[in-house]
């Protein structure tokens, strides 16, 4: 099992043991204190650490998250990281997000589209860690549009579903043609499917290259 | 350099709120930068804190603004797509028609409507005629499942741009009343008693006029608060449904946000309505 960044600890919450960081509650999560339970099923970067993928995620470092909907997994990415630029196109879970990012004052959110890097990159610094989890179609041009954030010891952190690219197809062959196009941009490190807690994704661990 | 001005602190007050969201807002840059070092070097901020301090408040009321007008900019989606709905509908209906005339000659079980021409479109051809028959049929079908699919996508957007509206009336209907006053800002800003005749406008023309007596309702009476109430009392029916819209539309404008009092306060009142109903038929 890799270690846990900073920040992040396993706590009991009614007798099982789960992830959880310290932060205000966003979406009715148990909370025990301070920490707050990091429900991995609602959340796919939750899943990969669950699943024991390497993320290189220490705490504390700047992290760039595409697709924040609601806030979800990026208030807890928050709790735990350094400045966070939460990136999220569709206006009403942006509003829901602003409610997550108005407690904590180093989460940053912005209503702008992934696929436009340079409507962002004005405001958004070379980070650490990029997350991603836009669950759109065309999900490694994305992350290749985003490469640019990312200095060259940086992480991409991915979540690729496959229903999203193609709802008919193999997960496994759509899987295939992602990583291939991602290949474009980045040197994959590490890939695992997200199960049991979410069907048919793939995390992927990703560097530039 | 061009990327210091690129910056979404450069040439703005950063104290100044407005300006400096707007800048988040439309600004762009080719490339990131290590903004936090530039603002710092240019005493933009006195240290990284106090950058990332004033980041957070300029990103906060910058992404508001933003979602404000997008949500806004939903309600001239919606339009469309009720309008779109409408018209194949309309369409699918007239054809079906047409359909029915000429099935009518060629296959004596031929139905009526919609379902007629969805049975003939299912049918094989035998010569050049039927098959043409068979054929316009099916783009009755398409029409209909088209304005299907537009009703499905109303039901699934209408609640996001319109929480309260949406709600209260129904997303359609909703919908309806949105592009009947040309989008949800200019609803937001009309009385309750012209929501209660919007769609009745060449009924409200007539009465202008002097020929007609004032329409009680319009589209609202689709609704089955008017609909469903006796003939009697459809006007203060009417009148209540039309006074929340009106409030619903406010809120959904000026606030976004899901109140669910104003539902409950129509229940309310509704109730009352009937139950003058039944105590004369008590009586
Ligand atoms: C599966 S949800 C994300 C859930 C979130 N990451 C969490 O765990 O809390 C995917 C989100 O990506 C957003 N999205 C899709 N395409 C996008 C794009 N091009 N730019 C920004 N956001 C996008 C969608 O609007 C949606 O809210």
């Amino acid at each position: 099992m890799s270690e846990l960044p900073d920040g992040v600890e396993r706590r009991q919450f009614d007798g099982e043991s789960r992830l959880a960081t310290r932060g205000e509650p966003v979406y009715g999560e148990p909370a025990d204190g301070e920490w707050r339970a990091w429900d991995a099923r609602r959340s796919k970067l939750g899943a990969m650490l669950e699943t024991g993928m390497e993320t290189g995620l220490v705490g504390g470092g700047t992290v760039l998250y595409l697709g924040a909907a609601a806030g979800t997994t990026v208030s807890h990415v928050a709790d735990f990281a350094g400045p966070t630029y939460a990136v999220e196109f569709a206006p009403r879970p942006t509003r829901d997000l602003l409610d997550a990012a108005e407690p904590r004052d180093r989460l940053f959110p912005l209503l702008k589209d992934a696929r436009k890097p340079e409507t962002y990159a004005h405001v958004v610094e070379p980070v650490d860690v990029i997350v991603q989890d836009v669950a759109t179609r065309g999900q490694a041009k994305v992350a290749n549009a985003n490469a640019q954030f990312l200095d060259g010891e940086g992480r991409l952190l991915a979540a690729i579903k496959a229903r999203s690219e193609d709802v008919v197809a193999d997960p496994s062959e759509v899987f295939e043609r992602e990583l291939a196009t991602l290949r474009d941009s980045y040197e994959v490190l590490e890939t695992r499917r997200l199960e049991p807690f979410h069907d048919s994704h793939l995390g992927v661990v990703a560097r530039p290259r | 350099m061009t990327e210091e001005t690129d910056a979404w602190f450069a040439g703005v007050d950063v104290g100044d709120t407005d300006a400096a969201s707007e800048r988040v807002r439309t600004g762009s840059a080719a490339r990131p930068t290590e903004w936090p070092t530039l603002a710092v070097e240019q005493g933009v901020a006195t240290d990284e804190e106090a950058y990332y301090d004033r980041l957070h408040e300029v990103t906060m009321a910058a992404t508001e603004t933003a979602v404000r007008e997008g949500e806004r900019a939903g309600d001239r989606q919606l339009i469309h797509a009720v309008r779109g709905m409408d018209d194949c509908d309309r369409t699918a209906n007239e054809l079906a028609e047409r359909v029915q005339e000429w099935a009518g000659s060629l296959f004596p079980d031929a139905g009526t409507g919609i379902e007629g021409a969805r049975d003939i479109a299912e049918r094989d051809p035998t010569d050049p005629t039927e098959r043409r028959v068979v054929a316009l049929a099916d783009r009755v079908a398409g029409l209909a499942d088209e304005a299907e699919d537009l009703r499905e996508y109303i039901q699934q957007t209408a609640p996001s741009v319109a929480p309260n509206l949406a709600r209260l009336a129904g997303p359609v209907l909703a919908a309806r009343l949105i592009a009947l006053a040309g989008g949800l800002e200019s609803l937001a800003k009309k009385p309750a008693g012209t929501i209660q005749v919007l769609g009745a406008e060449d009924a409200l023309f007539a009465h202008l006029r002097g020929r007609a007596p004032s329409p009680k309702h319009g589209v609202i009476f689709t609704h089955e608060y008017v609909r469903g109430t006796r003939q009697a009392d459809r006007g203060s029916a009417a009148r209540a449904l039309s006074g929340k819209l009106a409030i619903a539309a406010r809120g959904d404008h000026y606030r976004g946000e899901f109140n669910p009092e104003i539902e409950t306060q129509l229940e309310d009142r509704m109730a009352t309505i009937r139950a003058r109903a039944e105590e004369e038929t008590d009586e």
